[in-house]
């Protein structure tokens, strides 16, 4: 077990440093007049360094002086004592304003999380032991439009019914005009308040894949033998379904659901940026679009770090809580 | 049991028991059309399919409008066309240069002070009250300058008359004089409305309304000048000219009491852009912010949509078997090297990765329609890694089998038996993944085409439509710009999710209903 462990992370040592050469390369490929124009914009900005300065910092931090490979190696150099550089849109150095937004994001993923488990899983129970009954097809349909709800379409549907119509919710950002003037019960208060719909968006439309993972598995594992066995004993259904299936089913679904923690702190790119809430992934949606490489390469590398801790914890904890597993 | 059954029945009644004509034959493809076809929803899915490329490849042809084509509407645009001020303030007019505008303050002193002369720099200047609020200054007996309140205003824009004219025709209106003489000839003066007469023809008028045009390149006819006047002196509010070429206009007056200015709106129609109309028989879902057909735009979107699905699935299958049944035939280090490049691929995150490209070709420029290339190949290069590990996968299983070791035995070549036994049987679960896939990738690109990183003007897509939700303002007022972009975008989405769905059960005997 340790020895799959050392080496997995090993591989993922090597995948990351591939990830981070190919995004590298990527970014040294952009068009170089495009980063010279922005820095030039960058130097118009008032109180801002000159032209060349820009440039200077830019290659002193991203090697773009030396080749693409050299270049390469002295930006991890740096990155890996943790120097990311500073943020060309937000003028402050990258991890600074990083651990200013990763808060948001964290409690934003937090609460989706929770109430998706909460929604989906009993809701694929349910369609697995009722299988091919109405409550299983409307649930199937109900988990199959929010997969399929483009995140812009349902938002801006929420925003008309919600904010323009019932006037419940603000459109926009994470604190009402008046929040200075809040207690800081009424301040939490309002960042919940403005936090209700982006977290809606989120759940809607990613409750569905996980209803029909459940639904799946709960399948699978109620044709299993065993099964049989336990109704043939005499048990009631209940305790079939809820003793029997239900343990067998949370394997995959704690594999799943562990593989997806990671993610809590990569943000949601589109539903912040529709709902401007200032989390990760609106920070990064701006600092890409304004074509800050400092915070787009740390964001990306980031994102890949979270991805690799997810399937490595997601086919770890596979086997701790499924004694048939061995890992070689 | 319909009556075609009775007598299929009735026939194989007549083979002998081992007769094989006795049982239906189906081909593997049939039983999984015809599994296919019992389920319900995917069948739903499959008539929403057909109805969105109808819609999106025929509907271009049918409607007729082209898919950029602007409409125009007339709209009555209030321009402010002229002005009229009740002058309020002497003006002056020279007979000599002597008369400066030191001793117009000056005379203009003198005039409030009632006084028959004034002084300047020792001269001595002679005061004449003319006529009513019209006065004369002199120096030696010898006429200077005069001031006035009431102007007098020429008929025609190129006529000329000198001071001595303006100061007969001033002398005599404001004596209440019908007639004065002037170079030599006579003129007749209409008290009323101060019209002034050279035998029978007019050419100008005395009033205290001074009249200016608001555009260049105007010039104002009497005959409105003198309707207009009319009009400030009835106080009305509202008229309608008809100018020399015989168009009516309609002139609306605003009185502003601070400059005691008169402001004249012309009710002009024009020529603009038709948008945001409202659904109509002409537009079915009315009119975007450019002015162009909304169900034309919807058509030609869902054509872009639909095939930039496909090309961007056609590319990541491609490379998926390729780099997935090389991975899976060869097994060892090739395997080791592909997956790892898969592994790769799949922690590079797409969307952000995608959006820097967009805001990169944003910034250098790049021709929508080139545009539109990359985006499928960036889409397609990104999304090969799953195809590449279900085939691997698929191929891993397959390839133990006996069949696979008989075409071994037979000394088929690697290439044929990979591509020629291995694939095929993997390609089930292909086309259910790429039809889902498909979805994916519909949402992928309508995303980013909303948020202005896609697919770009003049090209229309579903996103790009949606993407003018942005403008609060549409939000509230302008359903019919993104709620029906939205509900197909939807339906085809979940289309391919139901279709896909129906595939997997029904290429999937085990999932037996």
């Amino acid at each position: 077990m340790r020895k799959y462990i050392i080496k997995r992370i090993l591989i993922s040592i090597l995948i990351l440093f591939l990830v981070a050469l190919v995004v590298y390369i990527l970014m040294r490929c952009l068009p170089t007049s495009y980063i010279e124009a922005i820095a030039r914009q960058k130097s118009m900005q008032p109180n801002s360094k000159s032209f060349e300065e820009w440039m200077a910092q830019l290659s002193a931090t991203y090697g773009m002086d030396k080749g693409i490979i050299p270049g390469f190696f002295a930006w991890l150099g740096k990155a890996l004592t943790g120097q990311f550089g500073d943020s060309w849109y937000y003028t402050i150095p990258v991890l600074e304003e990083f651990s200013k937004v990763i808060g948001i994001s964290f409690i934003m993923g937090a609460i989706t999380l929770v109430l998706e488990v909460v929604i989906a899983i009993p809701l694929g129970i349910l369609c697995a032991t009722k299988q091919y009954s109405k409550t299983d097809y409307v649930v199937s349909v109900i988990s199959l439009v929010g997969y399929s709800l483009p995140t812009f379409f349902f938002a801006s549907l929420l925003k008309l019914v919600f904010s323009v119509k019932l006037e419940w919710f603000d459109l926009f950002g994470l604190v009402g005009r008046n929040y200075e003037h809040l207690s800081s019960w009424g301040q939490f208060l309002d960042k919940a308040h403005h936090l209700v719909l982006p977290i809606v968006t989120l759940v809607v439309i990613s409750f569905g894949s996980l209803v029909r993972y459940t639904r799946t598995n709960m399948l699978e594992v109620l044709n299993a033998d065993y099964i049989r066995t336990a109704r043939a004993k005499g048990l009631n259904e209940h305790k079939v379904v809820y003793k029997h299936a239900f343990r067998n089913t949370l394997i995959p679904l704690v594999t799943i659901i562990s593989g997806s923690l990671p993610g809590l702190f990569s943000g949601a790119l589109i539903t912040e940026t529709l709902y401007s809430i200032p989390g990760i992934g609106y920070a990064s949606y701006h600092a890409m679009i304004a074509g800050d490489i400092p915070f787009s390469m740390f964001y990306l590398c980031f994102l890949a770090v979270l991805t690799l801790i997810g399937n490595l914890l997601g086919d770890i904890l596979y086997a701790v809580v499924d004694p048939r597993v061995r890992l070689a | 049991m319909s009556k075609k059954d009775v007598n299929d029945k009735n026939e194989t009644q007549q083979y002998s028991l081992n007769d094989d004509r006795r049982v239906k034959v189906l081909s593997p493809g049939a039983l999984v059309a015809k599994r296919f076809a019992r389920n319900r929803m995917a069948m739903v899915g499959l008539i929403v399919l057909i109805f969105m490329f109808l819609f999106s490849f025929l509907g271009g042809i049918i409607s007729p409008y082209g898919e950029d084509q602007l409409f125009y509407r007339n709209d009555m645009m209030s321009k402010e066309y002229a002005s009229a001020i009740v002058n309020e303030e002497y003006r002056y007019g020279a007979f000599t240069e002597d008369f400066n505008s030191v001793i117009q303050a000056k005379m203009f002193l003198a005039i409030s002070k009632k006084a028959d002369t004034f002084e300047y720099n020792g001269v001595q200047y002679g005061l004449t009250e003319e006529g009513k609020e019209f006065y004369s200054a002199s120096k030696n007996g010898e006429m200077i300058g005069i001031a006035y309140k009431d102007i007098f205003n020429a008929s025609a824009a190129d006529s000329q008359y000198d001071m001595s004219f303006r100061y007969a025709a001033l002398k005599a209106y404001t004596n209440g004089e019908t007639t004065f003489e002037a170079e030599g000839k006579t003129y007749r003066v209409e008290l009323d409305e101060g019209h002034i007469y050279d035998g029978t023809t007019e050419i100008g008028y005395v009033s205290r309304i001074v009249v200016q045009a608001l555009m260049p390149d105007v010039f104002l006819s009497k005959a409105f000048k003198d309707q207009l006047i009319e009009v400030i002196n009835d106080g009305g509010e509202q008229f309608v000219f008809t100018d020399a070429d015989g168009v009516e206009y309609e002139y609306e007056l605003t009185y502003k009491a601070a400059t005691k200015t008169y402001t004249i709106l012309q009710e002009k129609e024009s020529r603009v852009f038709d948008t945001y109309a409202q659904p109509s028989a002409e537009h079915w879902l009315g009119t975007d912010r450019n002015g162009m057909d909304m169900l034309t735009r919807l058509m030609y979107g869902g054509r872009v949509s639909l095939v930039i699905g496909f090309i961007v699935e056609i590319i990541s299958l491609v490379l998926g078997v390729i780099m997935g049944g090389i991975s899976g035939y060869f097994g060892g280090w090739v395997d080791m090297l592909v997956m790892r490049i898969v592994d790769v691929f799949y922690c590079i995150p797409s969307m952000p990765i995608i959006i820097i490209l967009g805001a990169a070709m944003d910034a250098t420029g790049v021709d929508p329609t080139i545009r539109m290339v990359y985006l499928m190949l960036i889409l397609g290069f990104l999304g090969w890694p799953g195809m590449a590990r279900l085939v691997r996968g698929q191929i891993l299983s397959l390839r133990e089998q006996e069949y696979m070791t008989a075409t071994e035995a037979t000394g088929l070549t690697v290439s044929r038996r990979i591509f020629k036994h291995l694939v095929p049987n993997v390609i089930p679960q292909l086309i259910v993944s790429a039809t889902m896939g498909l979805g994916g990738t519909i949402i992928t690109e309508a995303t980013l085409s909303f948020l202005g990183l896609g697919v770009k003007f003049p090209f229309a897509s579903w996103g790009n439509i949606i993407n003018d939700v942005n403008n609060v303002y549409v939000l509230q007022n302008y359903w019919f710009i993104w709620i029906p972009a939205g509900v197909l975008l939807l339906a085809t989405v979940l289309a391919f999710n139901l279709v896909g769905d129906g595939l997997r059960d029904a290429f999937d005997p085990r999932m037996k209903r």
